[in-house]
């Protein structure tokens, strides 16, 4: 029998290699990959409590994050692609035209 | 070492390993790889929670259709050949990598060093509830609402995709 604490230590772990992913890449696909990654890490966590305490909500929840996460994936790659088409570059220090 | 333990510390190692490759490729194709990988892994892991259809949706909606559509977005923008994007070590990477570990230790120093009872799991309870069946009996009675929701925003999300990246607005 495996601890709850392991499939949670687990999550934080994938969690933060997703943010350290999201703070350094400098390619906005990577960045948006790690984003996934880190949705999926807590998705670990939602099933985790879920089948420990024996209630489906957490599952049902994460049926949800799967939604939003397909179309959060299609629209971030359709304003990649609209990026790339006006600047001709998915590096993300150099789109900065909404900073002055 | 029972097989059970065996199979959930294995996958768990391909989960950080593959996390970590993912994140340190260069070429966005092997990190979308990399990442696919991990998805499975993390499928195997619900299956080790009882959450078969978790599971299953895991592997179709993630490593098919979305990473499908992160693969075919590297592919159109062709950015394999020219890949010209530096990844200088700054110090902002360093402050952002310094905070994130950060936060790891205290998620474990939470998670580790304090007294808080975790639940023990029923196993008989936990493969109850993780059927498409029972899934399906929450989706469409408690959480009917939500669920019709979740259409309407699929079809804005389809209708904004499609109009961000149209060549013209005419």
């Amino acid at each position: 029998m495996i601890p709850l604490q392991h499939y949670l230590i687990l999550s934080a772990i994938t969690f933060v290699i997703g943010a350290v992913g999201v703070v350094a890449r400098r390619n906005a696909i990577i960045v948006f990959m790690s984003i996934e990654l880190m949705l999926n890490s807590v998705n670990l966590t939602l099933v985790a409590f879920s089948s420990y305490l024996g209630d489906s909500t957490g599952q049902v929840l994460v049926f949800f994050v799967m939604t939003v996460a397909a179309a959060e994936a299609a629209v971030g790659l359709a304003i990649i692609i609209a990026l790339f088409r006006n600047k001709q570059t998915v590096n993300i220090d150099e789109i900065n035209i909404l900073k002055w | 070492m029972t097989f059970e333990t065996v199979l959930f510390y294995g996958l768990a190692a391909a989960s950080v390993g593959s996390a970590v490759v993912m994140v340190t490729r260069r070429s966005p194709v092997m990190s979308a790889i990399w990442l696919i990988i991990n998805f499975f892994a993390l499928a195997g892991l619900y299956l080790t929670l009882h959450a078969q259809f978790i599971a299953v949706i895991q592997i179709i909606v993630y490593a098919g259709a979305i990473m499908v559509l992160f693969l075919f977005v590297i592919m159109l923008l062709n950015l394999g050949d020219e890949e010209k994007l530096t990844e200088k070590i700054s110090y902002r990477k360093i402050i952002g990598a310094g905070l994130s570990a950060g936060v790891l230790m205290e998620l474990l120093a939470i998670l580790g060093f304090s007294n808080i009872a975790f639940p023990e799991q029923n196993v008989d309870r936990a493969v109850q509830i993780g059927t498409v069946e029972n899934i399906g009996k929450e989706l469409f009675s408690t959480f009917l609402f939500p669920f019709e929701i979740t259409s309407v925003l699929l079809l804005a999300a389809i209708v904004g995709a499609v109009l961000l990246a149209k060549r013209k607005l005419d």
